[in-house]
Order: C-alpha cells, then structure tokens, then sequence
C-alpha cells in the first residue's frame, strides 16, 4: 500500500531497511541465542543518523516526527524485534526531554541522543506497579539543590547499556498520583545500580534488568517541568510512543509473513509448492490483509501525533492493542506455514513468535488497552 | 590532505541473469551500483579524511546517469563529485580510461592521495587505477590492505600478495587500489544522503580536460573487441545418492583422476 | 572521434546485434537496427555479431608504429626470492605455441638478482632467448624498477607479443609498462591465438564474471600484451638439455631507482597452501554452520593436499580469513577440483568457481543453484559426509 510518505521519510524507510537486511537479518539469531545487547548494530544505526529521526534539526536531528521514527522501528523489527528495541527503547526514554523537557535539558541531552552517541531509558513500572502503575513505591526527597531517589524499579528496556534514564519516582506519597515527579538520571551517578539480566522468551537481544536507586542523589536542575508532573509525563510519553509498539509488532508481523511467502514457495509436497493450494493461500492473504491494517492503523496515528492532535491516547491504544494481537496471530500462523520446520529453531519463524508475544504485554498490556478505549467511547456517548 | 577516490558504476550481479533460451545476459531492469571493490575506497578516503582532515573528492567517468554513484559516494562521506562525461569517451579501453581520469585529475587543485578499487566487478582488469598512476607519473602500492602510517609526505602500507603481505613505505602525492580486507565500508547517513541530494556534480566534457583527442576513447584505446560469444553454459552433472559411506566410497572412486 | 553507423541497405532485420549488445543500447525499427548512442560503449559487440557487415565503427588515425619492427613472443616470468613462479612455465608452455604459428623466438624475460642459473634453466622450458637483468635493486618486486626495466627492454628489442600473469605483481607491473608504451593490454585472457595473416593475437577472456567470452585484438599497436590467469594453460614440459641464449642487460643506476622502499615481507600461515595455486580446493559456506564444524574442511583438505576456500558467508562469520574467499569480492580459482561444502552457489560465488575443471557439490537444498554447476552432486549434511569423505579417502590415498 502506498502512504505517500515524504521524500525524506522513503529515505529514512529505505535505509533503515537496507540496514535491517544487510546488518541485522545475518546476526538476529545469533543474539538470540547469545542474549546479548547489540552494540555493533547501535553503533551502525547511530553513523546513520537514524537515533536522529524524531528529533528536531535544532539539537542536531532530522526534524521529523513519531512516524518517521515508526517507520524506523518497524524495519528493524522485521529483521530482529529484539535488536529494534535498542533503538525503539531510547525512543520511550528520549520522550520524556522532549515533550516536556525545559530549553536546558534539551539542549544537553537530545544532540547526544541524536547522534547515537548515548542511549536513553524510561523507568516507570515497579514489581508492585505494573498496569496499576499509581501503586509505584520509588521516592524522590528534596534535599537542598537535589533529590535523593530510592527504590527499584523492574524490566526497564536498555537498562544497564543506556546512558540517560527518565524516571518517574514520588515526591509526595501523599498526594498519590498527583505527587509524582519526572528526573534525568544519567548512568554513574552515585547510589544508582543495576539488577540481573532477565532471562526472557522473546525479544532476548534486548538488555531488560532492574534499576536500584539507593539514596542517589540527582541535581535539582533534573527535574522534568514540574513536581507533581510525573504521571502527566508518563501518560503523555505513553501515549506518544505507543504508536511505536505498533510499529514494532507490525514489522514483527511482515518478518514473519515474508518467511513464510517464502517458504510456501519454495517447500514441496505432493508434487507442487505448498503456495499452490488454497488452505495456505487464504492463511496468506488473512495474514497480508491484517498486517496491512494493523500498519495503516499505526501510521494514521503516528501522523495524528505529529499534527499536533491534542488528545490521541484511544487511537494509540486501538493501535498498539490492535497491531500486537495481529503480531501474535501473524507470527503463529507463519509457524504453522511451515509446519515442523517452523517448530525448529534452525529456522526463524518460532523466533518472532516469540518475540511478537511481549508486544501484547508491554507498555500497557492490551486489556488496559481495551479500558482506555472502552472508557474514551463511553466517555465520547456522554458528551452528546 | 585532498583525496580523490576514483570510482565506476557497474551493474550489480546479484541482479545478473542469463536468458536460458539465447543463453546471453538480461540486462533490462538491472541496477547500477557503485563497483563493490570502490565501496572500500571510498571508505577508506573517509576514514583518511578523519584521520588527517582535508577533502574527498569522488570522481568517475560514465554516462551521465553515473552521477547517481557519486551522489551516492557523496552520501558515504565525500565532500564532492566529478563527472567526466562526454560521447567523445565512449568506446575507451582502459588505456584511454586511465589517461582521461589523469587529465581530469590533473584538473582538480591537487591532490596527496588517490584510492581505487582493486578492479571493476564487470571489466574485472585492475588496468586502471595503475593506468592513472604511470600518466600522472606518481608512485603507486596496488592490493593495499592496510594504511599503517601516513603524514603529508610519506606513507606506510600493507600490499596483499599471494603468500601474504608486504610492507612499503611510499612518498605523497600516489595512488593505492585497496582489497577488501582494508575495511568494513559504512552505512550511508541520512545527513550524507540529504546533502547529496542537493549537492552539485561537476561535469565535465572532453574540451574541460587538457587532453590529446587522439587519445581519447575509442581513437585512443589500443584494444579492441572483435567477438563477443557466449561460453558454453556448463551442465549440471551426475547425482549421487546413498548413505554417507556409500557416497563417500563413490566419490573415492570417480576422483581417482584428480586426487593423487 | 569514432563513430558507429548501420548500413540501412545491407541490414536484415535479423536482431543478431540486438542479441549481442551488452549495453541494451540496440533495437528494431522498421526491421532495421538502431542504435541509441546515449548507451552505446563503442564496444564492437555488435561488429562482430553482424553477419552482414551492416554495422561499422569507424576509428580515426592510423597505425601508429611501424609495426613490423616488432618480433618475437615474450614472456614475463615472475620470480620470488630467486624461484621462477609456475605460472612463467604456464605462459612458456602457451607462448611457445604463439611462437611456432608466428614462426618465431619464444623470450623470457628475467628480472631479479643473482638468478643466472635460473636463467639458464628457462631454456629447458621453451624458451630460446632469456632477457636477463640482474640487479640487487630487483631483488623482490617494486614497481618503479620494474617498470623501467621492463620498458627499456620492450623498446630496445621490440617483442611483438608480451605474456605476463594475472597475478598480483603481473597485473600491476603490466598496467605500467603498457601505459607507458602506448600498448593494447588484455587482462585475464583464458584462451590466446594468434591471426597468423595479420600476426595479431587474439585474446579471448571472460566478461561478467564469465558469463560472456570476448576475443580483442590490438590491431595498430606493439607488443600485444595480455596476461593470463593461473591454471588455464599448461606448463611447458621440461626438456633436459635444451639451452637458451642469455642476453644479460646492464642499464644505468638511475633505471633502478624506486620511490617506493620495500620495508618487511611477511609470510601469512594461513595463506600458506594458496588458493590460487591450489589443484585442489575444499571450500565451505554458511551451511557448515559452525566455526568448528569448518575446521572438518581442514582436515579434509589436509587429506587429500589441498587448500581451503570459503564463500563470503562463511568469512564474514569469521570461521576462516578473507585470503580464503572465493568469488566475486575474493578470489577467481581454476583448480582440478573443487569441492563445495554447504555453499549453496550464489552467482558472486560461481563467478569465482565456476571453471573448476571437476567441481563436487554437497549440499542439503536439493535446488540449491551450486547443483547446476557440480559434476558431482550430493543432496545432503555436509557434516555427515565429510568426515566419511576423510575416512574414505585416507584409506584410499593409504594416510
């Protein structure tokens, strides 16, 4: 289908792409079975300017917006959904200084971002605090000119490789919600750790780990807009970037698809190619028609965010929700394409299976997905 | 430090097919690409660049259509691209290339280093880049694999041999042709890529070079093609099938005239 | 400048150039072929496909020597620390051919130093006349020397024919010399004939990675230079006995000057057994799957006194060095034999392969492409059969 993308963003689509098939494809399932962060393949991609996409021209990016950043995404995703998550984490870490950052923050953050030169990370969930994310126990106690954070939290994407941290912590537990806070948390800085590596089923070159804060002491000037901000800038990072997710499970979703076009053509049985009887071409087309879909949902509300639409969270969680259970369908049906073989991790197939389930679950499981989206309608029929 | 990379447009092989009923070439619908061998120079002028600072200067002579290859080039990290091009180069054997590439050289406002291919992945002669070199009278190293040392006047490098590697010290200006062990070429950059777009190619015609028109093209090529035919396509042979120690067993006996 | 026309009234419409064009410069109209100059190379192509001299290139100047001053066939042998390389025995053994049909000296051509009795040994091979220039500044190769050497010698005797190999040093060295003498060179040529009326060499080498054969001549211009590639002719056999005259050459220092210095040669372990050299090649692709399963090709090369090759896959994995590679980005190799392991025959690596004289294919894709060129086909896991292979011929070659 043809989204009339800009000239510059068939560029960014195309290079991004050429780096997914000639950098990424060949190592994908090395560092899936090796469970280790991707660095040469960050650094390709930061030479490339691709870190730089969403970010505007003034810090040293592109200019462009969400959508060339989804655009971005889903080509690397299509070639490995986990090695992509290096670069779609630092998006979720990045969004916090830049929609709600002050003049400063930007200015020392973003043109490193940017480059490459440092990758970023978005610490929100909590092992108690996962789709009730109020619950959160991490604190932030102003001492003079800084904040003194403590707590841990769990599965932060990037933990451990990235450089820069958005964390949102509570500066007043009494105010609930409404008392927590958003700060920069640069790597190193003292009584600031790192938790084990998780051992995941999919998504496995991706780094996931705990960030343990121990009476860290972070400068004032780290603060992102105001106290009490935190969960506005989490809700508006969330809803920012979920057509990300979208993104990541729609070129989930093709990779697996274009393995098993691929395979339908060339596995033989009963004399002919399998593509050549109807139960597997109508398993095709159902798979191409809600790839499609799930893809022009996405883009639509990646182009609503970066029109400026003030309210977008029932699209982008219609999106990510609808774009994660095609992943998942997509990526079982492609096993089942190849049948044995699809089973056997010699062939990379089970791979995304694996993969696309996480995008079912993260950044917001779908069922939070449908209550945002239940409630927006309802609350949509009340206003008439 | 001024650089110049001398590059060529060649179709790419991974798109080659032979016509199974003429068994000749189906060139229709066959991308043009940058030689793979030039890729590595053009790399390894970057690398010079931020090594030493200075300018890449990407130059090749082509149809005019080679301009895509130096603005591709330019999307890898040159700073600029010459286009030598003209009806009157046409028919040029590698004799007359190496001479109208040194006389367009010779145009440009010095130069300290000039990078080649080893050879062109459709001519395949390694002819010219040591063709430039002897017109322009410079020192050469061909197959160079690494450059160890350089300043503005001297050069230590490794040359590929068959056995191994040479080391050779070279005075500046000169030329090397690079293997493709020298390095890994880069990823074009989206910031390389949108100054391509709006960069300017020079062009230059044959009355633009100081160049003999005796020597030019097919007037000045010593060689010439005088049959053009298709090898025999060689025929899929004999399967052999059996348990491993059958197969092996077979293959003992049917090599018995090769293994000695 | 030249010029290319059809002749409307000797054209039959027969598409024969249509078909020849490599440049897809020629089509039909009205039956009769035009030609889009905006593609068109000027190649001749289409000269020599045309049965009925329609078609003609027109050259402006004339010859530019007086060509029948040159005689005789020479050949470049290349030596290294004092041994002449196999491949001089190759171009001896094709130059003399040359020689009788031209009916004249078949010359080596020496350069080294202290090399008077390898001069002395080229005559057994062939040669009637060594050229001899012995000088400790051509020790090792270096192209300035060599190529003022080698120029001097051309314009002084005036060979007709110069044969050179395509190897590392032949193709730089000659590259010079031709520039330098204002001569026709032909690169890589894997056949050579001579037109005895016109005493011009045909030169036939393969373009596009072999998937077409050109045959060029360089009518007004000597010597007629070409070089060969290794393992396409056969050595010259040696005759005990027969002498050479040796013409030993002094020219004055400044001949011998070098602006490069040669600091240090270094001898890599891997690269000992050369693939180019090779009569026999084991090679492997990613279907070895591992770095360790890779090490089986050793063995088996190692068995059977050959050296390892690999496809581009199989170094970018890192399982063996790039001096191994193969193909299109590697190596062009012509061995006896060439047994492909787990490489599935991609056109850049059949460019590299494919005129292996027997080429053994083992392979778990029965569709795999590396089929349509193997003599030998084996539908199956490559590390499973090779370790048979090795027990197989062990016992066969009494190992």
């Amino acid at each position: 289908m043809d989204y009339l993308l800009t000239e510059q963003q068939t560029m960014i689509r195309d290079l991004a792409r050429k780096i997914a098939q000639e950098k990424i494809k060949p190592v994908a399932a090395q560092y899936d079975e090796s469970e280790e962060f991707a660095w040469p393949i960050m650094k390709v991609l930061a030479e490339s300017d691709l870190f730089g996409v969403y970010i505007p021209e003034a810090y040293g990016g592109l200019g462009g917006g969400i959508m060339d950043m989804c655009l971005v995404t889903e080509e690397l995703s299509r070639a490995c959904g986990g090695i992509a998550l290096g670069y779609a984490g630092t998006g979720l870490g990045t969004l916090p200084i830049l929609l709600h950052g002050s003049e400063e923050q930007k200015k020392k953050y973003l043109p490193d971002i940017a480059r490459g030169k440092r990758l970023a990370a978005f610490c929100l969930t909590e092992a108690e605090a996962g789709s009730d994310a109020a619950n959160m126990k991490t604190t932030a106690r102003k001492e003079g000119d800084k904040y003194i954070l403590n707590g841990t939290k769990q599965w932060i994407t990037n933990a451990g490789e990235a450089e820069i941290y958005t964390v949102i912590a509570l500066t007043d537990k009494a105010k609930g919600v409404r008392g927590a806070s958003a700060f920069i948390v640069e790597k190193g800085t003292k009584g600031m750790e790192f938790g084990k590596k998780e051992k995941k089923m999919g998504i496995r070159a991706s780094a996931t780990r705990e960030v343990i804060f121990t009476d860290c002491e972070v400068p004032a000037a780290n603060l992102i807009s105001r106290e009490g901000m935190g969960f506005i800038v989490a809700l508006k990072t969330l809803d920012t970037s979920r057509p990300g997710v979208a993104a990541q499970a729609v070129g989930i979703a093709q990779g697996a698809l274009d393995h098993a076009v691929d395979y339908s053509r060339t596995r033989v049985q009963f004399g002919q190619p399998i593509s050549s009887f109807q139960a597997v071409q109508h398993m095709l087309a159902d798979m191409g028609t809600q790839v499609e879909a799930a893809r022009a949902l996405a883009y639509s509300v990646a182009r609503m965010v970066d029109a400026g639409v003030k309210s977008v969270s029932k699209e982008s969680a219609m999106a990510k929700l609808f774009a994660s259970d095609v992943a998942m369908k997509v990526a079982v049906d492609a096993v089942q394409i190849l049948g044995g073989y699809g089973y056997m991790r010699d062939y990379p197939v089970e791979k995304f299976m694996r993969d696309a389930k996480i995008t079912q679950i993260y950044e917001g499981t779908n069922q939070i997905q449908r209550n945002v989206v239940a409630a927006h309608m309802i609350k949509e029929t009340l206003k008439k | 430090m001024n650089i110049i990379v001398c590059i060529k447009q060649v179709p790419d092989t991974t798109d080659v097919r032979i016509d199974p009923v003429t068994n000749t070439l189906i060139r229709e619908g066959v991308k043009s690409v940058i030689n793979p061998f030039d890729a590595y120079a053009i790399e390894e002028a970057v690398r010079l660049k931020e090594r030493c600072g200075g300018k890449v200067t990407a130059l090749t002579m082509g149809p005019p259509q080679a301009e895509a290859a130096l603005k591709e080039a330019i999307g890898l990290g040159c700073d600029e691209g010459v286009l030598v091009s003209d009806r009157k180069f046409a028919g040029s054997d590698t004799w007359a290339t190496s001479y109208t590439l040194a006389c367009a050289i010779e145009k440009l406002e010095g130069y300290d280093v000039i990078l080649c291919g080893k050879q062109a992945s459709d001519g395949d002669t390694a002819q010219v880049g040591p063709g430039i070199s002897t017109h322009l009278d410079i020192p050469q190293v061909t197959y160079v694999k690494r450059i160890a040392e350089i300043t503005d006047k001297l050069a230590k490098v490794e040359r590929m041999t068959e056995e191994g590697y040479d080391v050779v010290e070279i005075p500046l200006p000169c030329l090397f042709t690079v293997v493709k062990e020298i390095n890994t070429p880069r990823m074009p950059s989206l910031k390389g890529m949108m100054r391509a777009k709006s960069a300017k190619i020079a062009r230059w015609t044959a009355e633009d070079l100081d160049a003999d028109p005796a020597a030019l093209g097919l007037d000045g090529s010593p060689t010439r093609v005088v049959k053009i035919f298709t090898p025999e396509a060689r025929k899929g042979g004999e399967m052999i099938s059996g348990s491993c120690d059958e197969v092996a067993k077979e293959l003992a006996e049917l090599l018995k005239g090769e293994v000695v | 400048m030249a010029s290319i026309k059809v002749h409307l009234e000797k054209c039959t419409g027969c598409t024969l150039c249509v078909k020849a064009c490599a440049f897809g410069a020629i089509h039909m109209a009205d039956r009769k072929a035009v030609i889009d100059m905006a593609k068109c190379t000027l190649c001749g192509a289409c000269v020599a496909a045309c049965k009925f001299s329609a078609i003609e290139i027109e050259k402006a100047g004339g010859p530019k020597k007086d060509l029948a001053a040159y005689k005789d066939v020479w050949v470049f042998c290349e030596q290294k620390k004092g041994v002449i390389q196999s491949i001089s025995f190759e171009l001896l053994g094709e130059g003399r051919k040359l020689a009788d049909k031209l009916g004249v000296k078949l010359c080596a051509v020496l350069l080294g130093h202290g090399l008077e009795d390898a001069a002395h040994s080229l005559g057994a091979r062939g040669a009637d006349k060594v050229y001899l220039v012995d000088h400790p500044a051509l020790k090792a190769y270096q192209d300035d020397p060599y190529t003022a050497v080698l120029v001097a010698l051309v314009e002084e005797f005036k060979p007709e024919v110069l044969l050179c190999g395509a190897t590392t040093i032949g193709r730089s060295l000659i590259s010079r010399v031709a520039i330098k003498t204002n001569a026709g060179l032909t690169a890589d040529c894997t056949g050579l004939d001579v037109d005895i009326k016109e005493r011009l060499l045909l030169q036939t080498r393969p373009a596009f990675g072999g998937n077409i054969m050109a045959t060029i001549i360089a009518p007004n211009h000597r010597p007629q230079m070409a070089t060969v590639r290794h393992k396409v002719m056969q050595e010259a056999p040696v005759q005990p006995g027969r002498l050479a005259e040796i013409v030993s050459k002094v020219y004055p220092e400044a001949t011998y000057a070098s602006r490069t210095k040669l600091l240090d040669t270094v001898e890599e372990l891997s690269a000992t057994v050369n693939i180019s050299e090779a009569d026999i090649i084991v090679a492997g692709g990613r279907g070895m799957g591992s770095k360790e399963n890779f090490a089986l090709l050793e063995e088996l090369a190692k068995v059977l006194g050959g050296a390892v090759g690999a496809s581009r896959s199989a170094v970018d994995a890192d399982w063996i060095g790039y001096s191994h590679q193969v193909g299109q980005t590697g190596k062009t190799v012509v061995p006896k034999l060439y047994i492909a392991c787990g490489i599935s025959g991609q056109i850049q690596h059949l460019i590299g392969m494919q005129s292996s004289r027997t080429i053994v294919a083992i392979n778990k894709d029965p569709d795999a492409p590396i089929f349509k060129v193997a003599t030998y086909g084996i539908v199956g896991d490559v590390n499973e059969i090779v370790p048979a292979m090795i027990k197989e011929f062990k016992r066969a070659l009494n190992k």
